[in-house]
């Protein structure tokens, strides 16, 4: 019999656990955002976390953006000279970039990075008592370490993918120019007359709950560690791909909200 | 029986109750800390200390129970009003639990800047007298607290603690990781510290020295319960049997650690 009901009984544990651990994001979540509507606000700690999210990761996402445009030129030529219309590239080039693959390369990368670095910050200060110190500091904890990175991470990444656009665009530029020849004036008249204002929008937007999501994952993760370094290295872990997993899957959803035919 | 202001005690724990799982880490414990006095908490290593202290900071909610400072319960009050009550706390933690991203004058301000109490300008010289209390020059100031020794990290630790001037102080394990030295030198501070501010103190430890030097009275816990309470002076020579082989370190006796947890 037990056969049959270990297997149930495994099940039955592994949806009453994610259920559980899906409730405590919402309520994470919640408690987080409620520190936006009375203050103290702490606008140092978003600052700080604005360069750290931003600025710092500037550098990946630049040289990711780069590539990417310098490829996706260079596997639209080979693949559209077969139906010998090269001269969409330009226009391939920039949708791609600015609808899909600004924002979820860039969420990814950042994900990576500052996703990480949230999640072990956090991790090791519950570990070592300082979350709990905060609170006899007349400090809430939520407040001063979660809710600014949130907000961080709600603006930081559309300015990252703003960023990503041009350089990608330039990168797919550099490649149709001096690589494979294309006259610089008509690449530049292609890339903008097939580009909508709604197309960098919807990028943006995408962005920017991308960036809630890597800030969210990072500091859930890392407020609730437990058992020391292991404990903060699984945290680190969970943070990136759970945030990793969730832009992917809001990236379905988005586009489908934006794009339906 | 009604109590005036003046004997009523400062803390008074009635049938607190907390269980993990099936473990009963408190089960109904009755305490009562007088206005200016120091309690030291005896007991072997996990036996509930810390989830004492933590229940009156707010960071466990216990099972059932009443916790009473000043006469008001803080488990009943309204949020607002249990943080105003327990906002009188001030907690020196194990490890220091000092915020690593700051400076050495940063921590030690940190009580003050939270409340108000201090503008920026001012709580640099206001963190040197501190620190000048806990017998470190102002240079140390500067510092970050990774650069500090253990000593020096809990004699930082202690001043941030005491900067607000709470009327009650806890402490947990402020000697232990400490060579006898320097356990004596933070005892005495502790001592001057809490003399001075006329705070009421808990203190946690299994040091027997330093619950000698620090403590106006000792309780001992095992098993979730406080098998004896007495004076300080009393307690090498308690006549309970349990209390006998703890605080003369003997692994022969009636409390049997057990071998794995």
């Amino acid at each position: 019999m037990n056969l049959v009901l270990d297997p149930v009984a495994s099940l039955g544990r592994f949806v009453l656990a994610t259920i559980s651990l899906l409730g405590e994001l919402a309520i994470f979540t919640v408690t987080a955002l409620a520190g936006l509507f009375r203050p103290p606000f702490y606008l140092r700690n978003f600052g700080r976390a604005l360069m750290e999210i931003g600025f710092f990761s500037l550098p990946v996402v630049a040289l990711t953006a780069v590539f990417t445009g310098m490829v996706l030129a260079l596997q639209s030529y080979v693949g559209f000279s077969r139906f010998d219309s090269s001269s969409v590239i330009a226009s391939v080039v920039v949708l791609s970039l600015t609808r899909e693959l600004g924002p979820v390369l860039a969420g990814l990368m950042v994900a990576g990075r500052a996703g990480s670095a949230m999640a072990a910050e956090l991790g090791t200060m519950r570990v070592t008592d300082q979350i709990d110190a905060l609170s006899t500091l007349s400090t809430d904890p939520m407040r001063y370490l979660v809710t600014p990175r949130l907000v961080a991470g709600l603006i930081a990444l559309p300015l990252l993918v703003v960023v990503a656009d041009i350089l990608g665009v330039a990168g797919g530029f550099l490649v149709s120019t001096v690589r494979l020849g294309f006259d610089p004036t008509a690449y530049l008249q292609d890339t903008l007359s097939y580009l909508k204002a709604s197309d960098v929008i919807s990028g943006l937007i995408k962005s920017a709950v991308f960036g809630f999501i890597i800030a969210l994952m990072g500091c859930f993760h890392g407020y609730r560690s437990r058992g020391g370094a292991q404990g903060v290295g699984g945290a680190t872990t969970a943070a990136v791909v759970s945030a990793s997993i969730m832009i992917l899957a809001f990236d379905y959803v988005l586009t489908q909200a934006f794009f339906t035919p | 029986m009604s109590e005036s202001p003046s004997n009523q005690p400062k803390i008074r724990i009635r049938g607190l109750r907390k269980a993990f799982g099936t473990k009963r880490v408190l089960d109904g414990i009755d305490l009562d800390v007088m206005q200016g006095t120091g309690m030291v908490i005896i007991g072997g290593s996990g036996t509930g200390k810390s989830v004492l202290l933590k229940c009156i900071l707010g960071m466990i909610r216990p099972d059932a129970g009443e916790i009473l400072i000043d006469g008001e319960d803080v488990l009943k009050a309204r949020p607002a009003r249990a943080r105003e009550l327990r906002d009188q706390i001030g907690m020196l933690f194990q490890n220091g639990a000092l915020f690593d991203s700051r400076s050495v004058w940063e921590n030690v301000a940190f009580g003050l800047l939270a409340r108000g109490k201090v503008n920026r300008a001012e709580a640099r010289d206001v963190a040197a007298k501190i620190l000048a209390q806990v017998g470190l020059d102002p240079s140390v100031g500067d510092l970050s607290p990774a650069e500090l020794s253990g000593g020096m990290q809990k004699r930082v630790a202690l001043a941030r603690a005491i900067a607000a001037e709470p009327s009650i102080m806890f402490f947990d394990e402020p000697t232990t990781g400490l060579d006898p030295i320097m356990g004596a030198v933070i005892d005495g501070l502790i001592v001057d510290c809490v003399k001075r501010l006329g705070s009421t103190s808990i203190a946690i430890t299994h040091d027997m020295a330093s619950a000698a030097r620090i403590g106006d009275r000792i309780a001992m816990l095992l098993d979730g319960k406080l098998i004896w309470q007495g004076d300080a002076a009393s307690v090498m020579n308690s006549g309970n049997p349990m209390v006998d082989q703890f605080v003369h370190g003997r692994s022969e006796g009636p409390i049997r650690m057990a071998l794995r947890k």
